[in-house]
């Protein structure tokens, strides 16, 4: 018997009042005393908004067997399409010389990499789905890795180093909720983990010691093992080498990170202003508008990356509160939504799109305050962005049919 | 895949914690930053948007002693630029160097101000031509971060006149900046360089006030703040003097362009400054706001160096006005008294040792009294009397005197006279070797005052102060106060008398400066022919007096360079006693009698 679905109310109404909320800020980052384009972009915002409702709401009319159907066409056309920005492609805000953005005629469209952040999901939710049991050896891990590799290294090629963050945590996310155990993500990570303290070789060797413990205890594959530590030494050799690659915004970014003063004038500039709205507006803010900082343009960027350091200043810590408290709820309920989910593809997709906002809010909102580097990631509901917005109600619309099938506590639907 | 409810219930448990805990670790951090760290992030905040422009306060206006104005205010315009970089301060500057018509001077200047102090506005021309303001006004727009601003000036009506003694104004330098006395000053400020505004700096220096402008992260302010009160600049108060501005002008009206050397006229009873004049002199109006280089040049390498004050910094050897301390000394210790004739007659010089001592008669002055010899101021008279007293009785009385020390003045840079120490015989032996030197014939040079004594013209004035009155020198002041005097001459009343007559007799017709006398006025002074290091030919002319010689209300110095007799300086001081006493005849009676 085909169930009624009654829509889940927690749910839309949270990420409603984020959007709300983010709508509103998107129109007070416009209001500047010197006036820029900035003040007509919240018009466009709420129009992306409304439509993007409207695609939710088709969505949640669908089914979940619908959308799995979909999966694989949705997951190559949206390849197709990040792989066209790298012919095509143009850059915008922080990351001009960046080529995230699909553009036709000098007209941007928007950015693939949004659709393929939910296509993605779908994908791995696909693969993981079909299996039997978790996968227990790093072999079993080689489709789903591919799924994401083949994107990842095409943003990366863009290069859009916050798109692939974002693709690196709905992976682990994903891979943590189809049952992988914590010893495998582990190893998995490892070679990320020697990229990164490669920097020093003291940490390095010590990490190197700690992982060989761990291969020992968890005892995989020979082949495994071997090709763990071979990439883990390659990784720290190679790091210097990468770093040279990076482009020098780039390596500014992360630089300014470990001491915004470095670059003071340029990188580090943002995080310095950043703090400064956010510390000055204190405990009730400035008042909605009347953020000095943004108002005289001290704050870069106060409609997109630096959304949430406009919340700071102007709405103060009580802002802060409500909008985290906002995010907390939503992500609190889309993790009930996987954990009631009818069957184990619905579960990792709601989980995988929940792992995915969760990356970009704690990249974001951590970046404003400087306790993660600038990486250009935007806040969902928030950052200026139509095509982000679209791609997020979307994902609410494949949340909500998720939850409307769902089993378990039946308070938000009748059966 | 594991999607047994028990383990995924699990996974829900354990997510739900992880995501719990990062949100609280942010919000803490929030909270850190918003309500822990507020005040720092505020007091950053206002530092980003409100730019100080600093509002110069006027200095003290200065007044002679009849509400004349000396130095005052004018309001002129300033440029200056907010920059955020020296980058962009040098391009602004290039992009206004056409309209503002900016010399490499002027940009090379702006950017040492900036360097100096980039969080102020910089100035770029302080003093700027109504025609330059009125482009820039027009073009306002073009150049949002200019500021122009109405200043004080400092303006001295009577420019070169006054220069002598009210000094000049010019931008704080860097080393001054670095003194203890200039703490709180700021680049770019104005100060007194020399005379009264550099004296009474402290007096004359207002405080200077604050405008805020809310500026954009370009610098470009967006509005002003609006006004505080608190923060306005405070004038200094008006500064009065001792001055007479009209003895003053007079003064230098005397002295024109052809005479050099210096004069100071004061009350003897107070020590008040009337007139203080130093020729050649200055425009001190042309150091305002940065005294143009060719100007500078010109002053500094003009032969007779206007910018050095023959009053207080000249030091000349007194001559023969300095034969009125060789007879107070000899009068104090007793070894003369005004009647007293010495052994040898004057017949044009006397032999001493193995030297024969010229008198500055050749015809000679044959026997004469003390007071005679005052009046013909004979040399071999006071050749003998500086032999009766001998050399360390003559030196100690003159230090006694205060003629090894400076006046006192209320003037920066006052030099300190030339004269020997107590301990004579090691001061001589310093300076000519232990066989250099006899006493006789150094006690001959300073009884005739030359020799190892040069004196300021302010110092001699000083000295005749206390002959003038009960025998007390007053310090010269030329800002009104209470008069500082201090007994000096240990001389009975009868014997300043005498001395006084003795002066007298000087401007009469049987004196030396004869031709100074003035109808119905009894003038008491004492010439004084220098001679002259640079030009033996040419010799320095001195005159000290004071009228009128009973009851005196004022006494001249005059010092002339090259003046060549001590005839001509008393004309000159005649000419300035004659315009004060018929310029003041009725407070004649109102002075105090002795």
């Amino acid at each position: 018997m085909m169930r009624r679905i009654v829509a889940d109310y927690p749910l839309v109404v949270t990420a409603l009042l984020l959007s709300i909320f983010g709508v509103a800020m998107v129109y007070s980052a416009g209001v500047t005393d010197t006036p820029t384009a900035v003040a007509r972009v919240y018009k466009s915002q709420i129009v992306w908004l409304v439509l993007g409702m409207v695609g939710a709401y088709g969505i949640s009319r669908s089914s979940v067997r619908f959308i799995e159907w979909v999966t694989i066409p949705a997951y190559f056309f949206s390849l197709v399409l990040l792989a066209l920005t790298l012919v095509i492609g143009s850059g915008a805000g922080t990351a001009a010389s960046t080529k995230s953005w699909l553009a036709v005629g000098g007209v941007r469209i928007g950015q693939p990499s949004e659709l393929a952040k939910i296509t993605v999901v779908l994908m791995l939710a696909h693969i993981l789905a079909g299996r039997r049991e978790p996968p227990k050896s790093l072999m079993d891990l080689w489709k789903p890795a591919l799924a994401v590799a083949v994107p990842w290294v095409i943003i990366m090629l863009q290069p859009d180093l916050g798109t692939g963050i974002v693709f690196i945590g709905i992976f682990f996310g994903m891979l943590y909720w189809s049952g992988v155990s914590w010893p495998l993500l582990l190893l998995l990570a490892s070679p990320v983990v020697s990229l990164i303290l490669s920097f020093s070789t003291g940490l390095w060797g010590a990490w190197f010691l700690v992982l060989l413990a761990l291969v020992i205890y968890y005892r995989p594959y020979l082949v495994e093992g071997i090709v763990l530590m071979v990439a883990n030494i390659a990784t720290g050799v190679v790091a210097n080498i990468l770093w040279e690659k990076l482009e020098p915004y780039q390596q500014n970014r992360l630089k300014v990170f470990l001491d915004p003063s470095a670059d003071a004038r340029a990188s580090g500039y943002h995080v310095i202003q950043s703090k400064i709205a956010i510390g000055s507006g204190g405990f009730t803010g400035k008042g909605y508008t009347l953020g000095t900082q943004k108002r005289l343009a001290f704050l870069p960027e106060q409609h997109t990356d630096f959304i949430f350091a406009v919340v700071g200043e102007e709405v103060g810590f009580i802002g802060v509160t409500i909008a985290l408290t906002l995010f907390l709820i939503l992500f609190l309920r889309i993790t009930q939504v996987s954990g009631r989910a009818n069957d184990s593809f619905s579960s990792l997709v709601a989980f995988g799109l929940m792992a995915s906002w969760f990356v970009h809010v704690l990249v974001n909102v951590g970046m404003t305050l400087n306790l993660m580097p600038i990486t250009g990631i935007p806040l969902p509901f928030f950052s200026y962005g139509g095509s982000f917005m679209l791609a997020c109600w979307l994902a609410i619309g494949i949340l909500m049919r998720i939850s409307g099938e769902g089993r378990g506590k039946a308070a938000f639907k009748t059966s | 895949m594991s999607f047994h409810p028990n383990d995924i219930a699990r996974r829900t448990r354990l997510s739900s914690v992880g995501i719990l805990v990062l949100f609280v670790i942010l919000l803490s951090a929030f909270f850190r930053t918003q309500v822990l760290q507020h005040e720092t992030f505020v007091q950053q905040s206002l530092e980003n948007r409100l730019r100080e422009i600093p509002l110069p306060a006027p200095r003290g206006i200065i007044y002679d002693r009849k509400g004349q104005i000396i130095a005052e205010n004018l309001p002129a315009y300033s440029v200056s630029i907010t920059a955020p970089s020296l980058d962009s301060l040098r391009s602004s500057l290039k992009a206004l160097q056409p309209t503002l018509q900016l010399t490499d001077t002027d940009i090379s200047k702006a950017v040492r101000r900036y360097r100096r102090a980039p969080t102020r506005p910089t100035v770029i021309l302080p003093d700027a031509s109504i025609d330059v303001i009125s482009v820039l006004e027009e073009h306002r727009l073009d150049y949002p971060r200019l500021i122009i601003q109405s200043v004080p000036k400092r303006f001295y009506p009577d420019g070169p006149l006054v220069a002598s003694f009210v000094g000049y104004t010019g931008e704080i330098t860097e080393t001054e900046l670095n003194l203890p006395q200039f703490e709180g000053y700021k680049p770019g400020q104005t100060i007194g360089k020399g005379g009264l505004e550099k004296q009474y700096e402290p007096v004359l220096h207002g405080r200077e006030g604050q405008r805020f402008d809310e500026v954009d992260a370009r610098g470009r302010p967006v509005r002003g703040v609006g006004p505080r009160p608190d923060r306005d600049p405070v004038g200094a108060p008006p500064l009065h003097t001792n001055i007479d501005l009209d003895l003053q002008k007079f003064t230098a009206s005397v002295f024109g362009d052809s005479l050099r050397g210096g004069a100071i006229a004061l009350e003897p009873r107070t020590g008040a400054v009337l007139a203080l004049y130093s020729a050649p002199s200055f425009d001190p109006n042309r150091f305002t706001g940065g005294i143009p280089e060719d100007y500078w040049k010109q002053l500094n390498t003009d032969p007779w160096r206007p910018l050095f004050n023959k009053v207080i910094q000249g030091t000349y050897p007194p001559a023969s006005t300095w034969k009125l301390a060789t007879a107070t000394i000899g009068l104090q210790n007793k070894v003369v008294t005004m009647d007293t004739r010495m052994p040898i007659a004057c017949s044009g010089g006397m032999q001493y040792g193995r030297r024969y001592f010229r008198c500055w008669e050749k015809r000679g002055h044959g026997y004469q009294t003390l007071a005679g010899a005052i009046e013909k101021s004979c040399d071999v008279y006071f050749y003998q009397l500086g032999l009766r007293i001998g050399l360390s009785r003559l030196v100690g009385g003159g230090i006694d005197l205060e003629f090894g020390e400076r006046s006192g003045i209320d003037l920066p840079n006052e030099y300190k006279p030339r004269f020997p120490t107590r301990d004579v015989r090691a001061y001589y032996d310093r300076r000519y070797g232990p066989r250099g030197w006899t006493a006789g014939a150094n006690s001959l040079n300073l009884s005739i005052g030359q020799g190892e004594n040069s004196q300021t013209v302010v110092n001699m004035a000083k000295f005749f102060t206390a002959l003038a009155t009960d025998g007390a020198s007053a310090k010269p002041e030329l800002v009104k106060r209470s008069p500082e005097r201090e007994q000096i001459l240990n001389l009975t009343p009868q014997q300043l008398a005498r001395l006084r007559e003795a002066l007298a007799g000087v401007v009469s017709a049987r004196g030396t400066a004869g031709g100074s006398r003035i109808e119905g006025l009894v003038i008491a002074g004492k010439t004084g022919t220098a001679q002259n290091s640079e030009n033996p030919e040419v010799d320095h002319a001195w005159f000290v007096g004071f009228a009128p010689a009973a009851n005196p209300t004022i006494l001249v110095a005059v010092f002339l360079e090259f003046g060549d007799h001590g005839w001509l300086a008393a004309r000159v001081a005649s000419k300035i006693i004659g315009y004060y006493t018929k310029a003041v005849p009725v407070e004649l009676p109102t002075t105090e009698t002795e």
